[in-house]
């Protein structure tokens, strides 16, 4: 007989029972669909069979890791992946300072309410749509990109065989579809600063960019550090849907932009690589999870109010 | 007042620049509504352009003459996007709900048991098993559903909005015996509208634009949802063809190229007619998650 302390958790969950009822499906949502896919792991060790299934394929070592450090695609994909990731970064949170320093300082309401709209309504459409603009713009043979060049007396371009033009291109798009979303993010930071900053400047005779230099920079930098490094301990993830669409299945330019994820998708669903996809995977899961901890370490130096956990 | 120099430079500078970003944001859909109603010669032609030079609807006339694909994806779309969002609103409101209860003693273990799942994961491979071999998803509606149904995020930024509710409502209604499911949906539920909008449009938006389950997930055509019907129309010229042979038009005489992009137009449609009503709870949900971050 196990006796139930008043303080014990047994009892706790008779004292709460409908709580503990209440939260149950969610437990259970996210140990069906992340903590057991986190055993799964174990999976980038074995050979899979499909008779035996996660646990019951028979083990092989290191040989998944083996064959994915050796195919040559390892350090492409985890180049490319870092990357693309530090572009983004730079180039998507200048544009979306800047827009959102602008727009908090112009003066005409209804000009701002407007391309507020404008610029965020990349964010509402899915990747295929992107995917359509992308066709739209570069087709070899009809796509506004060229039928431009050829008017103006310019040979027209194929991007479909340069490796090259896709970095600018896939760069290019994720800039077009954060920036309305990360504005929102940026002015709900310039916001809410102190106006009495402002009006003090103001008597002291400053000027507006003196104003943006001194007060609204120094005052969003927590908002832009706290993103920075999120994104950061998200450098070794690739956004699958953004570049399968924007680049499609193209082989001839891989090279250029070929991300984990997109590795492990198509190494899954094209070539049923389970275990080299799944220690393609298990590389990526521990290198992240090493960054996200050691980024949250930083944090917790510079400022324990944005730490993760 | 007197105007000053550098108000007028920065105005200058300010208008310039977010015209043209604005500009930029706006150009391909304009393009791909264009390209949509220009006829196919043209485009053979000229090439796709910003104004069209020979206008035609013949695009729109052949999607609509057998539209019955089109139709089933758009419903599966609904119905996936309407069962999600009520599903996942309801979840995320009831998970948020008890890990804001004070009295709720392992709330920070299990805030931490779902936090921890955004900071490690088992990769692609074990998670697409578990649900093709053991769960068998393959073929099966729940796969559209399932994935994006709960989101730690959501239910972080769900636990912030609640916090704001006094204690002292749901104390004072304990007090004349009610229980807490009951305390949830008649008085928690009610008062959280505003965070209930946010995060669900969040979710559904999420579903109406969801493709890559599709791929992992659905090989049969008539259940396709939209996105992943249009992605199909996109890249594979056999989605063409049928189309062509159901409307009776001569593979060589269909305006593929109009058809790719008034489908995109079609299938893009309904997101940018509701933009203007729920942008602003977008902005809310951005602004509250940021500051939560």
């Amino acid at each position: 007989m196990i006796a139930v302390r008043k303080t014990g958790f047994l009892y706790e969950v008779k004292k709460h029972r409908v709580k503990f009822l209440m939260i149950l499906p969610a437990i259970v949502y996210f140990f069906v669909m992340c903590y057991i896919p986190m055993a799964g792991i174990v999976l980038a060790f074995k050979k899979f069979t499909y008779s035996g299934g996660i646990f019951g394929s028979p083990w092989v070592g290191f040989e998944n890791f083996n064959f994915f450090f050796m195919s040559g695609s390892a350090w492409n994909v985890t180049r490319n992946t870092i990357l693309y990731n530090i572009a983004f970064i730079i180039i998507n949170n200048s544009l979306q300072i800047l827009t959102a320093i602008l727009l908090s300082e112009i003066a005409g309401k209804y000009f701002k309410k407007f391309t507020q709209s404008v610029m965020f309504l990349p964010y509402f459409i899915s990747w295929v749509v992107v995917g359509a603009f992308v066709y739209n713009l570069f087709n070899y043979e009809f796509g506004a990109i060229n039928t431009l060049l050829k008017s103006i007396g310019l040979e027209p371009v194929d991007v479909y065989s340069n490796p090259g033009a896709w970095k600018f291109i896939i760069i290019a798009f994720s800039a077009w579809k954060w920036v309305g979303y990360g504005t929102v993010l940026y002015l709900a930071a310039i916001v809410s600063i102190d106006a009495e900053m402002f009006e003090a400047a103001d008597i002291d005779g400053a000027n507006i960019f003196q104003k943006i230099l001194h007060i609204t920079l120094p005052s969003i930098t927590p908002t832009m550090v706290v993103l920075l490094l999120l994104s950061v301990g998200n450098i070794m993830k690739g956004d699958f849907q953004m570049f399968y669409q924007i680049v499609g299945n193209n082989g001839l330019v891989l090279d250029a932009t070929d991300v984990i994820d997109t590795f492990v998708v198509r190494s899954l669903l094209q070539t049923q690589e389970f275990g080299m996809t799944a220690a393609a995977g298990f590389y990526q899961s521990i290198f992240s999870f090493f960054i996200i901890v050691s980024v949250n370490y930083i944090i917790k130096k510079i400022n324990s109010d944005y730490a993760l956990f | 007042m007197i105007i000053r120099k550098d108000r007028i430079a920065f105005n200058v500078i300010g208008y310039l620049l977010i015209s043209f970003i604005s500009i930029l944001c706006l150009v391909p859909f304009i393009m791909v509504l264009t390209g949509s109603i220009t006829s196919q010669e043209s485009i053979l032609r000229d090439g796709f352009r910003l104004f069209p030079k020979e206008v035609s609807y013949e695009a729109y006339t052949i999607i609509f003459k057998s539209p019955d694909m089109l139709v089933r994806s758009y419903i599966v779309s609904t119905l996936v996007t309407i069962v999600g969002a009520v599903m996942g609103l309801f979840f995320t409101a009831m998970t948020a709900y008890i890990i804001t209860c004070k009295d709720f003693r392992y709330r920070d273990q299990i805030s931490f048991y779902f936090y921890f799942t955004t900071i490690f994961g088992g990769g692609l491979v074990p998670w697409y098993i578990l649900l093709v071999k053991y769960l068998h998803m393959k073929d099966n509606y729940v796969a559209l559903v399932f994935p994006l149904l709960l989101n730690v995020i959501y239910i972080l930024i769900m636990k912030s909005f609640m916090k704001s509710i006094p204690d002292a409502i749901a104390e004072s209604a304990r007090i004349d015996g009610a229980g807490d499911f009951m305390i949830f949906i008649k008085l928690i539920l009610p008062l959280s509208k505003p965070a209930l909008a946010t995060i669900g449009l969040f979710i559904a938006l999420n579903y109406w634009n969801d493709w890559y389950n599709a791929m992992l997930f659905i090989e049969k055509q008539e259940m396709y949802p939209l996105q992943y019907f249009l992605y199909q129309i996109l890249s594979k010229v056999d989605f063409i063809n049928q189309a062509a042979a159901r409307s009776g038009v001569p593979v060589p005489l269909m305006p593929s190229e109009a058809v790719k992009l008034a489908m995109t137009v079609v299938a893009t449609g309904p997101i940018i007619f509701l933009y203007p009503f729920v942008q602003k709870y977008f902005v809310k949900g951005i602004t509250i998650g940021a500051v939560k971050g």
